[in-house]
C-alpha cells in the first residue's frame, strides 16, 4: 500500500522548471529518502505534497487525498519540519510545545500529553522553562521533530532535518526517525548526507528537477556499479586521474582527497600491471591499491557526472 | 477554533513581552508625537516678533507703534529705518514680519482723500503660520480704526458707534486651542501606526524565519491566525489611545464630549481598516527591513498629510482631494472630531464608518489574491 504517489509533478516559476515531471511512490512505513545536489527540487516537491504550493501540472496523493483538492485533509494527514524550520527561539520549550500542538488543535489533557511525550524525546524533561534559542542544535533539531510530529500524523516530511548538526547528534535523530518508522509512520527525508541515505529503505535521486534513479541503497549500487572499484593512493592524484581516463579498462574515476576512486572492467590486468603503468608511462607512484565496496557517494558521483557510459 | 486563535494570541503576548526594544518602541512613540504636536509645533501663534518702520514719525505713526506694541499677539523687537534694514531683518528671520508707516499719514490727512496705505509684510515661508499673523494684522488695524475713528469723533462731540459689531465665536473649539483640534488627529496618527507597523512586521518575522511554514501545514486557517495575530496589537494600539485621550484631559484640558461606547467602535473599526493595510504589507514584502520601512511610509504620511489632521482638505487641489481617500485616517479622524469635539452622534458619520469597512475587505482581499498567486504565505 503506498502513502504517497506521486504523478507528473511538475512546478515552474516563471520560466524555470524546478521539478520536471517526476513520478515515484512511496509504500507505507517506510523511511523513503530524497537525495539531490543544492537546487535540485528537492525542498519544493515536498512543499508541493504539503499542500502549501500549487503544482504547475501533475498531482499527487498524499495519505489518499490529492494535493491540489483537498489540501485541508492532506494537512492533517502530514507532519512537515521545513528546511529553516528553528522554532522560536524567544519563547522557551515548554511555550514551543504549546504553540504548535496549540495550532494543531490538541488542548487540555490530551496536549499535555503529547507535551511530556515531546519532552522526552528531545531529551528536554524537566527543562521546559528553558529559552529555545539557548538549546545546543542538536537538541533543537529534536525539539522541532518532536512538534512536527506532536498531532500523531500518518506522513511525515522532513527537510534536511540534520544539516548543521554534529556527527553524534545525527546518529541519535536517526535513532528517532527509526523509532517513528517501526511505530508505522511513513517518512520522506531529505538530506546531504550520502551516509544517512543508508539508512533510507528506498532512496530516490533527483538532479535538476528530474529523477535520475531509483531504488535501494544495494539495487542503485549493483545497477550503476559494474565491475570492480579500487582505491589507490598516489602523491599527485590530480594529474593521474587526467592519465587513467586514456586507458581502457578504466570507465571512471573519481577524486577524494588525496585517495582516487577507479571503476574498472574486466580488461583490467591487476594491480601490479596498475603499478607498472602508473610508473613507467606516467612517472606517478601508486602509495596502495584496495579494492572497495561501492558507497553510494561512489553511485551519485558517477550518475550525476553522467559519465558511466564511457 | 477559540483554542487555535487563543494559542497564536498567547504565543504572540509571550514574544512580545520578551520583546523589550520593540516594547518601548509602541509606547514612546505616541509619547514623542504628543510632546511634538501638544508643546513644540504649536499652532498658536502668539508673540509674533515684528519691526515697525516708521516713515512719517508723527502723533499718528506713535499711536500706531503703541497700539501694536501692546497687543499680545505681537512683539516689536526693532525699528528699521531704511528698506535695506527691512529686508535684512527679514532675511536673517529676526522678525516674522514688518509694519512699514508711509511719510504720509497723519490725522490731517483723515477723512480727505486716499486712506494711507499701512504696508505689512510677511515672511511666507511658513505659509500656515503667515496666514494666522495676516488674520491678526488685520483684526488689530480693524481696532485700531474704530479706536481712531471714535477718538476724533468725539473731538467734534460726536459718539462713535458700528452699525455692525461682529461677534465671532469659535463653536467646537472656543480657545482657538490648536491642540483641542489636534489630538483627534494625533490619537488617528498613533493608532494606524501602531496598527500597521506592528501587525505587518509580527508576520513578515514568521516569513523571514520560515516558521510560517510549520504554521502553513497546520489545521489553523488564516482567519484564525490574523485574528490572533493582530489582536495583541490592536489591544495595544487601543490602550496607546486611551492614554493620548487620557494626556490630553490632563496637559490639554481636552475632554470627550460625545459618546464613549460610539468612540470604542469607531475606533475598533478604524484598526480593523489599518490591520488590513499591516496585512496587505506583510504579503507583499519578504524582510522585517522592507516591511518596516513600507509599513511606516503608508501609515504615517498619509495620517500626517492627506488626512486633514493638519492640513484642511477642502484647500487642497481637486486631485489631491481625491488621493486623500487613500488614507483611511481621513474618515475615521470626521468620526473622532465629531465625537470629541461635538459630542455628535453615529447619524452624523455612519459613511465614514461604512467607507472604513470598505477599505479592510478591500486591502484583505487584495492580500489574499496576490498570496494566492504566489502561493506564498501570508
Ligand atoms: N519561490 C521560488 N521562486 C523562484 N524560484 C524558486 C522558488 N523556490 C525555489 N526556486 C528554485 O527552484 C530550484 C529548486 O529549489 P529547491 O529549494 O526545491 O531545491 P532543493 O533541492 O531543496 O535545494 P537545497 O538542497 O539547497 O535545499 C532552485 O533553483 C530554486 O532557486
Ligand atoms: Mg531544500
Amino acid at each position: 500500500m503506498n502513502s504517497i504517489e506521486i504523478s507528473h509533478l511538475t512546478k515552474k516559476f516563471g520560466n524555470f522548471v524546478s521539478v520536471d515531471n517526476i513520478s515515484f511512490n512511496v509504500k507505507k512505513g517506510e523511511i523513503f529518502g530524497f537525495l539531490g545536489a543544492n537546487g535540485a527540487g528537492k525542498s519544493t516537491t515536498i512543499r508541493m505534497l504539503c499542500g502549501i504550493l500549487a503544482p504547475t501540472s501533475g498531482d499527487a496523493t498524499v495519505n489518499g487525498f490529492s494535493i491540489t483538492k483537498e489540501t485541508e485533509k492532506v494537512k492533517k494527514s502530514i507532519g512537515y519540519m521545513s528546511q529553516k524550520f528553528s522554532l522560536y527561539d524567544d519563547l522557551t520549550v515548554g511555550e514551543n510545545i504549546d504553540f504548535f500542538g496549540g495550532v494543531y488543535g490538541l488542548y487540555g489533557a490530551q496536549l499535555k500529553a503529547r507535551k511530556e511525550w515531546t519532552l522526552e524525546i528531545s531529551d528536554l524533561k524537566g527543562k521546559e522553562n528553558l529559552l529555545t534559542g539557548s538549546l545546543p542544535g542538536g537538541i533543537k533539531q529534536r525539539l522541532a521533530l518532536g512538534t512536527a510530529v506532536i498531532h500523531k500524523p500518518a506522513i511525515l516530511f522532513l527537510d534536511e532535518p540534520t544539516s548543521g548538526v554534529d556527527p553524534i547528534s545525527r546518529r541519535n535523530f536517526w535513532d528517532l526517525i527509526n523509532t517513528l518508522s517501526s511505530d508505522g509512520t511513513t517518512l520522506l527525508v531529505t538530506t546531504h548526507y550520502l551516509e544517512e541515505a543508508e539508512f533510507c529503505h528506498n532512496i530516490m535521486l533527483i538532479n535538476a528537477g528530474k529523477i535520475i534513479a531509483g531504488g535501494t541503497s544495494k539495487e542503485l549500487k549493483s545497477k550503476f556499479i559494474k565491475g570492480k572499484i579500487l582505491e589507490i593512493e598516489s602523491n599527485n592524484p590530480v594529474t593521474l586521474m587526467e592519465d587513467f581516463t586514456a586507458l581502457p579498462f578504466i570507465n571512471d574515476i573519481s577524486i577524494f582527497g588525496k585517495k582516487l576512486h577507479l571503476f574498472v572492467n574486466e580488461l583490467y590486468p591487476g594491480d601490479e600491471q596498475l603499478r607498472k603503468i602508473a610508473y613507467t608511462k606516467y612517472e606517478s607512484e601508486i602509495i596502495s591499491v584496495n579494492q572497495i565496496t561501492p558507497t553510494l557517494e561512489d553511485v551519485f558521483i558517477h550518475l550525476l557526472e553522467g559519465s558511466h557510459v564511457k | 477554533m477559540l483554542n487555535r486563535i487563543m494559542s497564536v494570541l498567547v504565543k504572540e503576548i509571550r514574544q512580545l513581552r520578551r520583546d523589550t526594544k520593540l516594547l518601548i518602541v509602541i509606547f514612546t512613540f505616541p509619547a514623542f508625537l504628543l510632546v511634538m504636536f501638544g508643546y513644540a509645533v504649536n499652532f498658536d501663534v502668539q508673540n509674533i516678533r515684528i519691526g515697525i518702520s516708521d516713515g512719517a514719525k508723527n502723533e499718528m505713526s506713535r499711536q500706531i507703534i503703541e497700539y501694536f506694541s501692546s497687543s499680545d499677539y505681537f512683539l516689536l523687537v526693532s525699528m528699521p529705518d531704511s528698506p535695506d534694514d527691512i529686508i535684512h531683518l527679514l532675511d536673517e528671520k529676526k522678525v516674522q514680519a514688518v509694519i512699514v508707516i508711509p511719510s504720509d499719514i497723519s490725522i490731517i490727512t483723515y477723512g480727505k482723500g486716499k486712506n494711507p496705505q499701512l504696508q505689512f509684510l510677511i515672511d511666507g515661508v511658513d505659509g500656515n503660520t503667515a496666514t494666522i499673523i495676516k488674520n491678526y494684522f488685520n483684526l488689530v488695524v480693524t481696532k485700531l480704526n474704530s479706536q481712531i475713528n471714535s477718538e476724533i469723533l468725539a473731538k467734534y462731540g460726536r459718539k462713535f458707534s458700528a452699525p455692525i459689531e461682529p461677534e465671532i465665536v469659535l463653536w467646537f473649539n472656543p480657545e482657538l486651542k490648536s491642540t483641542r483640534f489636534l489630538l483627534p488627529g494625533l490619537i488617528a496618527m498613533i493608532l494606524v501606526v501602531t496598527a500597521v507597523v506592528t501587525v505587518s512586521l509580527s508576520l513578515v518575522r514568521e516569513k523571514e524565519r520560515g516558521t510560517i511554514e510549520q504554521i502553513n501545514v497546520s489545521s489553523i486557517n488564516n482567519t484564525e491566525l490574523l485574528i490572533g495575530k493582530s489582536t495583541p496589537y490592536v489591544a495595544i494600539a487601543f490602550i496607546n489611545a486611551a492614554l493620548v485621550l487620557l494626556a490630553g484631559y490632563l496637559f490639554f484640558d481636552v475632554s470627550v464630549k460625545g459618546n464613549y461606547f460610539l468612540l470604542m467602535l469607531t475606533t475598533l473599526i478604524f484598526l480593523f481598516a489599518s490591520t488590513s493595510i499591516g496585512v496587505f504589507i506583510s504579503v507583499i514584502s519578504d524582510s522585517q527591513q522592507v516591511a518596516f520601512t513600507a509599513a511606516t511610509l503608508v501609515s504615517m504620511l498619509p495620517s500626517l498629510l492627506l488626512s486633514g489632521f493638519i492640513f484642511p482638505i477642502e484647500s487642497m487641489p481637486f486631485i489631491i482631494q481625491l488621493i486623500t481617500n487613500l488614507s483611511p485616517a481621513k474618515f475615521y479622524l470626521v468620526t473622532l472630531r465629531a465625537i470629541i469635539l461635538k459630542g455628535s452622534g453615529l447619524g452624523t458619520f455612519y459613511m465614514q464608518l461604512f467607507y472604513l469597512i470598505i477599505f479592510g475587505l478591500i486591502f484583505l482581499g487584495l492580500s489574499i489574491v496576490i498570496r494566492k498567486k504566489e502561493s506564498v504565505s501570508v
